[in-house]
């Protein structure tokens, strides 16, 4: 079986947010960059996982960005994957996106695609269902627990209030959250391994983007907290109902 | 051209946020001088005509469709009644199922995608919308270039309004290929508010000492018509279940009101709840972070503060 886990690269979570180039461009200096937690902790480790219990998986990993992505993609090699594959773009453009992984995946002939359940950064979690209509697969969301037996997959996954589990032929993409692994760190050996295995970089698959990012904000600043003395309760339950209107 | 709007119902009632979804679907239809029409998949006791207070001029409704966890048949449902209808904006809500099926009704269409949005389209320049990014801690507008947009709307994000009128329903049969998912087994835990879904939430950190002290938590809770939700800390410490983990890495709310009780606000924390209208924080150190992005606070002793609280909740009635 081959897997592909798709990973995004994002800020740190305790990035400082700004934006440069008249609130068009992220302000990226000194920020130091991750591999999406979702992506790394969940979609990532269970692929290894997988991996580690049945010698025949083959597992790739697939990042579509720049050049300055290789250390995030050196550090998923050394967690576990075999070979890493970073498509050359830039766009934003989720389904530009999408398009070169579908690319990417359908020459690769891969039974199993995980993502993450959502980048920290972009907050589209669309690229699972983009990614899967495209190469007409199977796709279920919020994936917490994932079991593969020949070529039927049982998955758990968050429903509204609660949970399901499905049962699915492969094909299959899947988006990953808490449940489906616990995060690993890369061990030295891991790390060794890395250096050699090949990352491979293919150029953009043309593909017309339909959605363009134009103008970054940041929201208007709290006007401040209300204080309210501990000893007179009554005049916080008063304000919540009167003047916030929101009891 | 026409608005179309995916329902979602649960139950034999039609969801919030659809309803929400359908406020702001016919505001662009009326702004557009067209039609909105609302699509349900699946069978229903809710009275669909009755979508007609909400600006519907048409339900289509697909009654032997059942296959309501497969995303691939739906997509193909909505893109086929889009068709039919010949819409130019297809609206969902920003919900589990929104966010699995409307991006492959996108690639259905050749439409533009945004997700998450939080305005109606602004199309004095193109066509804009915003959407939060970072989570929520900033704000993006993202020009949509295709004729076709399809767009899923953040919960609380758009207000419901009431207005007259009753819809006509029409029974649709589609031809979509049979399913390969099975539905193998369903747990819900029932009687308690979803979370995602919620208006009011109360939450509780670390500070609470233990899990054992998490009855003012669900008291407050019942008392507000409020869901419960959790620090991350508290989830991995086993004291709550990880589904009311609420933050970067756990769910992302925006409910009315968010009231925090023993938890620091650390960053991660904030970025998935500093959406929610007012935020109340209660915590014994005035210096912890979540002051900072508060409406109202106190500085006091949870375990002092919150009967006192629970009391006031009751009297006032
Ligand atoms: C990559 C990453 C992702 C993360 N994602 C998330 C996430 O999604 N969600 C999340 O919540 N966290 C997340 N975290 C963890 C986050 O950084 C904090 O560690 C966590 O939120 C702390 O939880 P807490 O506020 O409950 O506990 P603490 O930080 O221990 O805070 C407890 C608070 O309670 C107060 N307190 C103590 N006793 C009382 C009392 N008697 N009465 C009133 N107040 C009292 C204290 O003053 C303190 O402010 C993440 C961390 C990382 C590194
Ligand atoms: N540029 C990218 N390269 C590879 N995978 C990506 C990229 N962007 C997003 N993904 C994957 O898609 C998931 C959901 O992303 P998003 O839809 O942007 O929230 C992420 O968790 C990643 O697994």
């Amino acid at each position: 079986m081959k897997i592909l886990v798709c990973i995004s690269r994002t800020p740190d979570t305790t990035a400082k947010i700004a934006f440069t180039d008249n609130n068009t461009k992220f302000a990226s200096d000194g920020v130091q960059w991750i591999i999406n937690p979702y992506d790394e902790w969940y979609a990532l480790v269970r692929a290894i996982e997988l991996k580690e219990k049945d010698a025949s998986v083959v597992l790739h990993v697939i990042h579509v960005g720049g050049a300055e992505s290789e250390a995030i993609i050196r550090k998923a090699l050394a967690l576990g994957g075999d070979e890493a594959i970073r498509v050359n773009s830039e766009d934003q453009d989720p389904q530009v996106v999408a398009h070169q992984i579908a690319q990417v995946a359908k020459e690769g002939g891969y039974s199993l695609i995980l993502t993450g359940k959502e980048t920290i950064d972009h907050n589209g979690s669309s690229m699972g269902a983009l990614v899967a209509e495209m190469l007409d697969m199977n796709y279920v969301a919020l994936a917490t627990r994932l079991e593969i037996e020949g070529t039927l997959a049982t998955v758990h996954r968050e429903i509204e209030g609660g949970e399901e589990i499905v049962s699915t032929p492969l094909p299959l993409v899947l988006s990953c959250q808490k449940g489906m692994a616990e995060a690993r760190i890369p061990n030295m050996r891991g790390i060794m391994a890395a250096r050699t295995r090949p990352l491979k970089v293919v150029d953009a698959y043309p593909f017309a983007s339909t959605t363009s990012n134009e103008q970054f904000t940041l929201p208007p600043p709290k006007a401040g907290v209300k204080l309210i003395p501990a000893d007179n309760p009554e005049l916080l339950v008063k304000l919540l109902r009167e003047e916030a209107k929101a009891l | 051209m026409p608005v179309l709007v995916f329902i979602e119902h649960q139950d034999g009632s039609i969801k919030k946020q659809s309803v929400e979804a359908l406020c702001y679907g016919s505001a662009i239809a009326q702004r557009a001088g067209t039609t909105l029409t609302a699509l349900v998949l699946g069978t229903t006791s809710a009275d669909l005509s009755a979508l007609g207070t909400y600006g519907v001029n048409q339900v289509m409704q697909v009654n032997a469709f059942t296959a309501l966890s497969d995303t691939k048949a739906m997509a193909n449902a909505v893109a086929q009644a889009a068709g039919s209808i010949t819409a130019d904006t297809i609206v969902f809500s920003n919900t589990i199922t929104g966010k699995a099926v409307a991006p492959r009704v996108a690639v259905r269409l050749g439409a533009g995608l945004v997700t998450g949005a939080i305005s109606l389209p602004d199309t004095t320049n193109g066509y804009r919308i915003q959407k939060n990014v970072f989570s929520g801690k900033a704000l993006t507008e993202i020009l949509v270039k295709s004729p076709i947009r399809v767009i899923t709307l953040q919960p609380n994000a758009f207000e419901i309004v009431h207005q007259e009128g009753i819809a006509t329903v029409t029974q649709h049969a589609f031809d979509i290929p049979a399913s390969t998912i099975t539905v193998k087994e369903v747990q819900k835990s029932s009687g308690t508010i979803p979370l995602a879904e919620a208006e009011r939430v109360i939450s509780g950190g670390r500070g609470l000492k233990g899990p054992e002290h998490w009855g003012m938590i669900e008291e407050l809770a019942q008392l507000t018509g409020a869901a419960t939700a959790c620090s991350r800390a508290v989830a991995d410490a086993h004291w709550r279940p990880h589904h009311e983990h609420v933050g970067q890495t756990g769910l992302a709310i925006a409910p009315n009101l968010y009231f925090a009780v023993g938890i620091s606000g650390a960053i991660q924390h904030l970025a998935g709840v500093n959406r929610s209208k007012t935020i109340v924080v209660i915590n014994k150190d005035p210096e912890a972070p979540f002051f900072k992005a508060a409406d109202y606070g106190i500085v006091g002793d949870a375990f002092e503060v919150m009967p006192k609280i629970i009391q006031a909740v009751k009297e006032l009635g």
